[in-house]
């Protein structure tokens, strides 16, 4: 009975917010968008900084005079829900947006099973989701947009770039789960084609909070002893410390076998001490110390927006923002982009309509912090990729640049 | 007074389970979606998944509320209620997956296929799944096997308590632990999701969702009736006072742990019918439902609704739950702060939950009442409360 008159309310209210308007400044066409990443429970240490970058960008892109759409001028109207690393709750979070606010897009997601959850929601609701963090590809939704790598775009290249450095030894690391699992095994088929023999390839996956990598890197040790040995890790989040810990203990070292770990960017230095990792190895397609005109901006706006976070020209209170010790990363760069690459179709498409918005992407480019990407049909980005050496403070040297790779979802179709 | 309470009860059930089985579906089904009366079906189907938690909890206040026994692992039971039948819906999807293959598509990249060849990549425990019956049956069996052979250890060991609360969390997260594996054969981490149709027909219609939303609603009535009949036999008074002095029970002649062992699987069955009605309604499963974290919330739902009465778990499940899905999205970055201190306020001051408030302002009334009225004879104070009580 409470919702009848709720829905009344609702209807009286347009009325009302429609007389205000018209007494206020012309330019308060709005369109809203939903913000769904969680700001409580496990995932929240990572997917706040999306958040925070995602506000971030509408700010921006309200300040810039908003989205031009029908020759009106619209604003971006956040609406940020909290999805609480529950994912039952992340369905139930991004059906919410859809039907009940009718936002025009949803950008978030950090995990591949959020992922997975949502995406019967935006499917059935035909919405639009943007997907920015690093995965394990094999799927393909057409209501879904990934800026985020997929494996040819991370995995791939820094294999790619140990058979350059002479490595002939592959040990295989990784939280048991999808991402690592799928990863592992595209690069196992990888690693055959290129000659490595089934001997020299081992794969290993540990659960979730692993501890004790004592036995793990005993392993590693051994099979490191006759030199060309090399580790691609998966391992993911806090279990990188005692592994690395164990690691530097055994007297192995990013000389006698390095470590390219997928899944630590300069966020996660916000928790991990850098000083363990050191010299060790990452891939991303952005790292913040990439120096273009492009980065320095996007570094220094943000930093300067955390200490006075707002979003321009709507009624949005920003709250839950870090001011210190921030960085920027690579999910947060392709946050961004995401944004962007949404703008520029909707406003080719003169239209916030879905599928007006999903022709119009296709194609689409954007100069970024690390360079121009492309939207490519199968929804996935093409984009440069870097290799990177962790130093102590947190940041990683660009050490290799592998230009304009074309993202790949399905593992078939590069491994040929 | 105890005789005229069922009977408020009973036209307050009534009242309820009409608009919950009735004109919450006509509204959604009846009336055009402009009207200000209609309900759409996300609102319905999110009030299904209430009353799917309200059945967890009903199971909860059979084991907790009246025979005393906290269990801290009651999301196992859901969960493996909710695996056995999004087996047979993951099974339904067919050649509608991502790799367009007979099987799942997680089975399709962990290479069940080389795995499992003479089944084409299905593992042979899959296969029955694919019968709705057997699952259906299944949602029954393996939470009541799976509670038998713990319940039979832990009482027939004597444990209770604190300990078999612990003991039941190490039970959940020890599954939960297991299912995360992807070698468990049950989709790992991102466990059965993208369902595509249940008997036949799709999933996410809206015909399917209402009745979906009606069989929920409609198997929440029928345990509410239930475990009310149940408590009020003998086995009921049994059960409480097993609750209130095990061992004085015991003493007299009757085997508690049979009669522990009985509501304990019996509180299971309960849960995995709800958790089977859950998964359909969410669309996914995984194994994230059976940390120790969840199945301590179902607890924190029914000590908020108040324990020991059947109608404050449906009250707390759905409560708490409606209010989460309101708060999560108005107050993204408080709620947590809301939502704790509205714990922390109900354990400490409101021992009965919310079903109890009635009760507690007329034990402070008529404290307040006595004491202004000292003076006054105290027979004619009391009479005066209680009839007061009743026309409230």
């Amino acid at each position: 009975m409470k919702k009848t008159s709720l829905s009344l309310l609702k209807k009286l209210f347009p009325v009302a917010l429609a007389t205000s308007l018209t007494f206020s400044a012309a330019a308060a066409d709005t369109v809203k968008v939903g913000v769904l990443h969680s700001l409580s429970g496990t995932m929240a240490i990572s997917e706040t900084s999306l958040k925070d970058v995602l506000l971030f960008t509408f700010d921006e892109i309200n300040k810039g005079g908003g989205i031009k759409v029908g020759g009106k001028n619209y604003l971006i109207e956040p609406v940020v829900v909290d999805p609480a690393s529950d994912w039952p709750l992340f369905a139930e979070k991004a059906e919410q947006l859809l039907v009940k606010d009718k936002v025009a897009v949803i950008f978030g997601c950090w995990t591949s099973v959020s992922r997975k959850f949502v995406l019967p929601v935006v499917e059935r609701n035909n919405g639009l989701l943007f997907y920015p963090v690093q995965y394990e590809g094999e799927e393909l939704s057409q209501n879904i947009f990934y800026t985020a790598e997929a494996v040819n775009q991370q995995a791939i290249p820094p294999v790619d770039y140990m058979l350059a450095e002479g490595k002939k030894k592959f040990y295989l690391l990784g939280s048991d789960y999808v991402y690592p699992r799928t990863t592992n095994k595209i690069l196992k088929q990888y690693l055959k084609m290129k000659g490595i023999p089934d001997s020299d390839i081992v794969e290993i996956y540990t659960p979730f909070g692993h501890q004790d990598y004592q036995t793990i890197v005993a392993a590693i040790k051994a099979f490191a002893a006759g030199g060309k040995a090399c580790v691609i890790s998966t391992l993911n989040g806090d279990t990188n410390i005692p592994f690395f810990k164990e690691f530097a203990n055994a007297g192995l070292t990013s000389e006698n076998c390095p470590v390219v770990s997928f899944s630590i960017s300069e966020d996660e230095f916000r928790g991990l001490p850098a000083k363990e990792l050191a010299g060790h190895l990452g891939c991303w397609t952005y790292f913040m110390s990439l120096k273009t005109p492009e980065n320095d901006k996007f570094v220094k706006d943000f930093l300067a927006w955390v200490k006075d976070p707002k979003v321009t020209g709507v009624d949005f209170k920003v709250t839950g923002v870090d001011p210190k010790g921030r960085v920027t990363c690579s999910p947060m760069n392709l946050s961004r982009i995401g944004v962007n690459l949404w703008k520029q179709a909707a406003e080719k498409a003169d239209s916030f309509e879905v599928d007006k918005v999903r022709a119009a992407l296709i194609g689409q480019k954007f100069k970024g912090p690390a360079g121009e990407v492309t939207m490519q049909e199968n929804h996935h980005l093409v984009n440069n990729v870097f290799i990177g050496e962790t130093l102590p403070s947190g940041q990683f040297k660009v050490i290799k640049t592998f230009n304009a790779v074309a993202g790949e979802p399905f593992s078939e179709k590069f491994l040929k | 007074m105890t005789q005229s309470f069922p009977k408020r009860e009973f036209l307050i059930v009534g009242i309820l389970a009409a608009i919950v089985l009735v004109v919450l579906p006509c509204l959604n089904a009846f009336t055009p979606p402009e009207s200000a009366f209609h309900v759409s079906t996300f609102s319905l189907s999110l009030y299904g998944k209430y009353l799917t938690y309200a059945i967890l909890a009903l199971g909860i206040n059979l084991l907790w509320g009246y025979t005393g026994i906290l269990s801290l692992g009651q999301c196992l039971f859901f969960s493996l209620g909710g695996y056995a039948l999004g087996m047979h819906l993951m099974l339904m999807i067919g050649r509608l997956g991502q790799y367009k293959a007979d099987i799942p598509d997680f089975m399709v990249f962990l290479e069940f296929p080389a795995k499992y060849p003479e089944t084409g990549g299905l593992p042979p425990h899959w296969i029955p799944f694919k019968s709705f019956w057997f699952a259906a049956l299944m949602v029954v069996v393996v939470p009541a096997v799976v509670a038998y052979i713990f319940g039979w250890l832990a009482f027939r060991s004597r444990i209770k308590g604190v300990y078999f609360s612990i003991l039941s969390q190490a039970l959940t997260y020890a599954a939960c632990l297991m299912f995360f594996r992807n070698d468990f054969t049950f989709g790992g981490n991102n466990g059965l999701t993208d369902f595509k149709t249940i008997l036949g027909y799709d999933i996410n219609s809206p015909g399917v969702k209402r009745a979906l939303y009606l069989c929920s609603g409609g198997l929440l009535l029928l345990t509410y009736l239930f475990c009310r009949w149940l408590t009020s036999t003998k086995y009921g008074l049994i059960q409480r006072a097993i609750r209130d002095s095990e061992n004085r029970v015991l003493f007299s002649g009757y085997a508690t742990a049979n009669f522990k062992l009985f509501v304990f699987v019996l509180a299971a069955i309960i849960s995995g019918v709800g958790g089977a009605l859950f998964v359909p309604q969410v669309s996914a499963i995984n194994p994230s439902e059976m940390t120790p974290a969840k199945s301590l919330e179902a607890v924190v739902w029914v000590a908020v609704g108040g324990r020991g009465n059947m109608l404050g778990p449906i009250i707390g499940a759905v409560g708490i739950n409606a209010f989460k899905s309101y708060a999560t999205h108005a107050f993204a970055e408080q709620w947590p702060y809301i939502i704790g201190f509205l714990f922390i306020f109900v354990t400490l001051f409101m021992p009965k939950g919310i079903i109890g408030l009635p009760e507690q302002f007329r034990t402070i009334k008529r404290r307040i009442q006595q004491r202004n009225k000292s003076v006054d004879t105290p027979a004619e104070s009391a009479v005066a409360t209680t009839s007061e009580g009743v026309a409230k």
